[in-house]
């Protein structure tokens, strides 16, 4: 069954006629090329799929697409702003936080939806923030540290 | 476990009722070939694995006010079925006068499940393990049920019949979970215990709640979750402090009844001994806690 959707991301209306059992990770990936998005486990357990809606981190890989209609759909490419990086990105290129790359898009927009929500969390918070991303590189700690330096940056900016 | 390794989901048509007689007349008609899908994060997941594979699902989150959570000081708590695990553990008000559901939501899966997950879908899904359910039978919840020809309100204990199983026909949605006020000088505690600090299942789940009254335990509630096929109520547990005083040889002493009375299995994830052992660590853990969190 197919139907015509529209969505919001990062901040562009998107419009096509998409099968009602895709999901949104499917929908960005496959159908917009939007591949900043990853899969990975595809069942919601691995936080690579992370996108934000109205502002909230979500497993995309468990959102139908249809189900998506009429939120605020953030992605990864939607971090940069005309043409500068966001302070959590420059803070993980800073603190040499990612190595493969694959788990960072989920990790940032976990971290994105942390500091929309507590935009001084502490560190416990800030592991809390991203509990559900899985990294087999780094061990996680330059994440954290990379957040809660972003964050301190974040609020003298008011970004 | 054997599934698709892409895991797509399976055809299905997608129903968009705009209220919820509208959503229970789409139920009704398909008579079992439809699903009511509130979060998804249960129900989505089956359906890669082709552990289900209904062939409509009536979506839930075009119908407004269902994600309502409603108080006040006579009727207690009212949740909405698209009440999220996330507005759970972050509302001031169920933090307040519910702490336990809180902590509760606060240990399930990560941000990103906790933000689509739902209280009534974790009730539902009624796995042995759920995490909102000792808790809430702790606290006496009930489910408001409805469907063509009306509504009724059952017990939580009453509503879950087996591992995953429920006693919600096909045709019926669970339109409210309501829990009823708390006695003054009442306290409670939940604790998971599980391998890591998220995403994981309880290995097993205690939750209790105490109620003082002139130096006595007036109410005594223990629920465990994971040692049977469903949560159950710990009753000799509870009669060894009910209608004493708080001490700890009593704690110990019902804690050991506990352990007795949980009927765990053995299953990839620990064995039935240690899970019985568990319970009977874990449930002198949550009276004492409980006893601390009572005001």
């Amino acid at each position: 069954m197919k139907q015509l959707m529209r969505f919001t991301i990062n901040g562009e209306v998107y419009e096509d006629t998409i099968d009602v059992r895709r999901t949104l990770l499917e929908v960005l990936r496959e159908g917009f090329g939007l591949t900043g998005t990853k899969r990975s486990c595809n069942e919601g357990e691995c936080g690579a799929c992370t996108v934000l809606l109205d502002g909230k981190p979500v497993a995309s890989c468990l959102v139908l697409a249809i189900e998506a209609q009429g939120k605020r759909i953030e992605t990864i490419e939607g971090l940069e702003q005309n043409g500068e990086l966001h302070c959590l990105q420059q803070a993980f290129i800073e603190h040499g936080a990612f190595q493969c790359g694959f788990c960072t898009p989920g990790v940032l927009m976990a971290a994105k939806g942390l500091l929309n929500e507590k935009p001084k969390p502490s560190e416990e918070e800030v592991r809390r923030a991203i509990a559900g991303n899985l990294c087999r590189c780094t061990g996680y700690n330059k994440y954290v540290e990379a957040i809660l330096d972003a964050a301190t940056k974040a609020s003298v900016n008011k970004k | 476990m054997k599934y698709p390794y892409v895991k797509r989901l399976p055809g299905f048509g997608y129903l968009s009722p705009k209220t919820v007689d509208e959503a229970i007349s789409l139920l009704s008609r398909h008579n079992g070939e439809a699903r009511p899908i509130a979060g998804g994060t249960d129900l989505l997941l089956k359906m890669k694995r082709r552990e289900a594979a209904p062939l409509y699902l009536v979506g839930l989150k075009n119908i407004p006010g269902l994600d309502n959570i409603d108080y006040d000081d006579s009727q207690g708590l009212g949740l909405g079925p698209l009440v999220s695990i996330h507005a759970m553990e972050t509302s001031v008000l169920v933090r307040e006068k519910f702490p336990i559901l809180s902590q509760a939501a606060s240990t399930i899966g990560s941000a990103q499940i906790r933000n689509l997950g739902t209280v009534v879908g974790n009730v539902c899904n009624a796995l042995p393990s759920a995490d909102m359910i000792p808790g809430l039978i702790v606290l006496g919840a009930k489910v408001r049920i409805a469907n063509i020809g009306g509504e009724k309100v059952i017990a939580i204990e009453d509503f879950l019949a087996g591992p995953g199983q429920t006693v919600l026909a096909h045709d019926e949605l669970v339109v409210e979970v309501q829990v009823p006020c708390l006695p003054p000088y009442s306290g409670g505690a939940y604790i998971k215990h599980a391998p890591r600090e998220a995403m994981d299942l309880p290995i097993i789940s205690v939750a209790t709640l105490i109620t003082m009254d002139e130096g006595m335990c007036s109410q005594v509630k223990i629920c465990l979750g994971n040692v049977g096929p469903t949560q159950i109520r710990a009753i000799k547990a509870e009669q060894i402090l009910r209608g004493k005083p708080f001490s700890a040889a009593l704690v110990r002493e019902a804690s050991e009844v506990a352990s007795k009375e949980a009927q765990p299995r053995s299953s990839i994830r620990s064995s039935a001994e240690y899970r019985k052992e568990m319970v009977r660590i874990l449930t002198a853990r949550a009276l004492n806690r409980a006893k601390e969190e009572m005001k």
